[in-house]
């Protein structure tokens, strides 16, 4: 069994009207996703391919009996589609969207915390379980199913990774990027925790990045929580201070949050931290 | 996005936060008028820029007459300005603030910033002002009082008051200073802040608190519900490639190394920079051309990347997700045709039609060092940007 998505989950794209949506509602039905419904407010009866398109969450998912979301609604709009979600029970949100304003990612963890629902990202490329159920943008062929979970702060950062176990013969459970926003929902320490209880983990791979302290707390966690190993890659060693690399998150200020702070915490509390991208692979296939 | 003190101070005007009276100038010229309006009897003379270390650099300044203060302008204004902390780059000063100097009898901090771990905004008081914030909570962390709060319920006075009073001897003090931290705290959630800071807040000898200095941090992704903000946008601050960058939705940072890259996101652009490093080169930039980029923004990336004149190689790294490699590699093609390419390309694809991209590569008859993996890519990049510096190519340019 994987962590959060598996081919039991029913899952509906808000935004599937528009360019991305469409694109990869289609890609994650293909992947073999049960992707049962699409929302764009005043489409309602149209389709995208195959997929039935509603007005709005509520009606999407009385008519399919959806429990997970797929959100491609531009920032703008996006509180109010996470809000609609929410209030509709969906129970998982993975917010693709990139730019949302960090006061309403505040609101918006706030909505789906009372209302006992998880949100993943924003600004992430989403959550697969190999061989079950991609939700999100990442291309499906390089993963397999296999035996290590994947968590990353990045995108194209985690697909390298993700290449690596594939090529090393290890596959993976699950891979869920978190999003490089300085507000999400999901965090690396409810990954992990995810992971550890997870039959089918056997390892886990994390992939952090400069900016905030939340590798430095995955650290004292997977010292004090976690049987399973853990190896971890940071990004950012040549990252100059207080510059925004990309991310919003993704900036060193005064002396915290660079990367050889968070890569000493890592080490000495246990976890194997790899240096080179390039060996990524090798490192976890030395785990088994 | 940053804003200069005096706009920051004008936001605090909206606001009602009492602060020390002061006017900007712009020419040297309007000093004097403004020294005659704001003394009392003297005057701070600030030059407005976004860099830490401005005091120490000689760009702040008691000033005793009208005549001090037009010179203290005229010697800054238009002229390049730099301090310890700004790492050898300069920016051309536009504007100096001149304050009224309120006599000071304690600095205190008040700031409210995100606090990521929480998920929710701050607000921070210590009683040691005029140090920076950071120094405090690495030395004494206790000394920080800090006051978690929801936007969708802004604290008022009384919630900070409480935490507030048993600091002062004076509840007057402390009223004070819960109001304007829920002033601030308004101000933050209305205007999408990211941080605001007054350092140093001062309470005068007739116990008044003022705010003498205002930092102000905006969520750039916010910008586009707040025309007021994104007006008081200052391009002198912004490095030309990056603005540039910026306007074609590219994400670039300009370094000081010798290798340029090309990378589709952010968290593989930066490992790009650290394999270069590991490889015993130095990155000459970080660019991230996004997840969607277009054949256009690939060409774009790369006018920007060789207008840095000391990249004498770049490395392309794309990891096809929703960016196909083939797209990727057409952009690419054009590009290095376009700008008649003279240092060495080294490109590295994977991901979504990659084969079709490598295709495309190795038929267009362009000098292309293709690899296969990171390491390969970034190995080859350092070891053809230093035989591109022995090369007679090099000294051509």
């Amino acid at each position: 069994m994987p962590i959060l998505v598996d081919k039991n989950t029913k899952v509906i794209c808000q935004g599937i009207t528009g360019k991305a949506g469409s694109f990869h509602a289609q890609q994650c039905l293909e992947y073999g996703t049960q992707l049962v419904g699409g929302v764009t407010p005043k489409k309602g009866g149209t389709s995208v391919g195959t997929i039935p398109v509603f007005d709005t969450v509520k009606e999407a998912v009385s008519r399919t009996g959806a429990n997970a979301s797929m959100i491609y609604v531009p920032a703008p709009f996006a509180l109010a589609a996470i809000r609609e979600a929410v209030e509709a029970g969906i129970k998982l949100l993975v917010v693709i969207t990139e730019g949302i304003p960090t006061l309403d990612m505040v609101r918006a963890t706030e909505l789906a915390k009372s209302a006992g629902a998880r949100i993943i990202g924003p600004n992430c490329p989403g959550i697969i379980s190999s061989g079950e159920c991609k939700i999100g943008i990442m291309p499906g062929y390089i993963h397999k199913k296999g035996r290590v979970g994947v968590v990353s702060r990045s995108g194209t950062l985690t697909y390298e990774a993700v290449w690596q176990l594939t090529a090393a013969g290890l596959g993976q459970s699950t891979s869920l990027g978190i999003g490089g926003d300085p507000i999400i929902g999901t965090g690396f320490i409810d990954a992990l925790e995810l992971f550890e209880k997870d039959p089918q983990t056997e390892a886990v791979m994390m992939i952090g990045e400069i900016g905030g302290s939340q590798e430095e707390e995955a650290a004292a966690y997977i010292k004090k929580n976690m049987k399973k190993k853990v190896a971890a890659f940071i990004a950012g060693m040549t990252a100059p201070k207080g510059k925004r690399m990309g991310h919003a998150g993704a900036i060193i200020s005064g002396s915290s949050g660079t990367a050889q702070e968070k890569i000493e915490t890592l080490e000495s509390n246990g976890v194997r931290v790899v240096r080179n991208l390039s060996e990524i692979g090798s490192t976890l296939k030395s785990f088994f | 996005m940053k804003l200069q003190e005096y706009q920051a101070r004008q936001l605090l005007a909206q606001y009602d936060v009492p602060s020390s009276r002061g006017e900007v100038v712009f020419e040297a010229g309007q000093a004097a008028a403004v020294f005659a309006r704001v003394a009392n009897p003297t005057c701070f003379a600030k030059v407005q820029v976004q860099m830490g270390g401005r005091g120490k650099a000689g760009g702040v300044k008691r000033v005793t007459s009208a005549r001090e203060a037009e010179e203290f302008a005229a010697k800054f204004l238009g002229k390049p300005f730099s301090t310890y902390q700004s790492a050898g780059q300069s920016v051309t000063v536009r504007s100096v603030l001149l304050t009224e100097d309120i006599p000071i009898q304690n600095e205190l901090y008040l700031g409210i910033v995100i606090d990521r771990s929480h998920g929710k905004p701050v607000i921070l008081f210590s009683k040691e002002g005029g140090v920076e914030i950071e120094e405090v909570a690495s030395k004494n962390p206790d000394a920080i009082k800090k006051i978690h709060f929801s936007p969708t319920a802004l604290p008022v006075a009384e919630d900070v008051f409480r935490v507030l009073k048993p600091l002062f001897p004076e509840e007057g003090i402390s009223r004070q200073i819960a109001d304007i931290a829920a002033k601030l705290a308004k101000l933050f959630v209305e205007k999408d802040a990211s941080i605001v800071e007054i350092n140093p807040l001062i309470i005068s000898p007739d116990k008044k608190v003022y705010a003498v200095d205002a930092k102000m941090v905006f969520d750039d992704n916010a910008l586009f519900r707040h025309e007021d903000i994104k007006a008081m946008k200052d391009p002198d601050e912004e490095d030309e490639r990056e603005r540039l960058a910026k306007s074609f939705g590219l994400s670039y940072v300009s370094m000081s190394g010798n290798v340029g890259c090309l990378v589709n996101g952010a968290g593989l652009a930066m490992a790009t920079m650290d394999m270069i490093k590991l490889a015993g080169g130095e990155p000459a930039n970080f660019l991230d051309v996004g997840g969607g980029a277009t054949a256009d923004q690939v060409r774009e990336a790369f006018k920007i990347i060789v207008q840095d004149e000391r990249v004498e190689a770049i490395l392309v790294n794309i990891f096809g997700g929703i960016m196909k490699c083939d797209v990727i590699a057409e952009g690419v093609i054009q590009a290095s045709r376009e700008i008649k390419l003279e240092v060495p390309l080294v490109v590295r694809l994977e991901g979504t039609n990659v084969e079709a991209g490598r295709k495309l590569l190795r038929e267009s008859g362009l000098k292309i060092h293709t690899c296969a993996t990171i390491k390969e890519a970034a190995d080859a990049a350092v070891q053809e940007a230093h035989e591109f510096r022995k090369s007679d190519a090099h000294t051509r340019r």
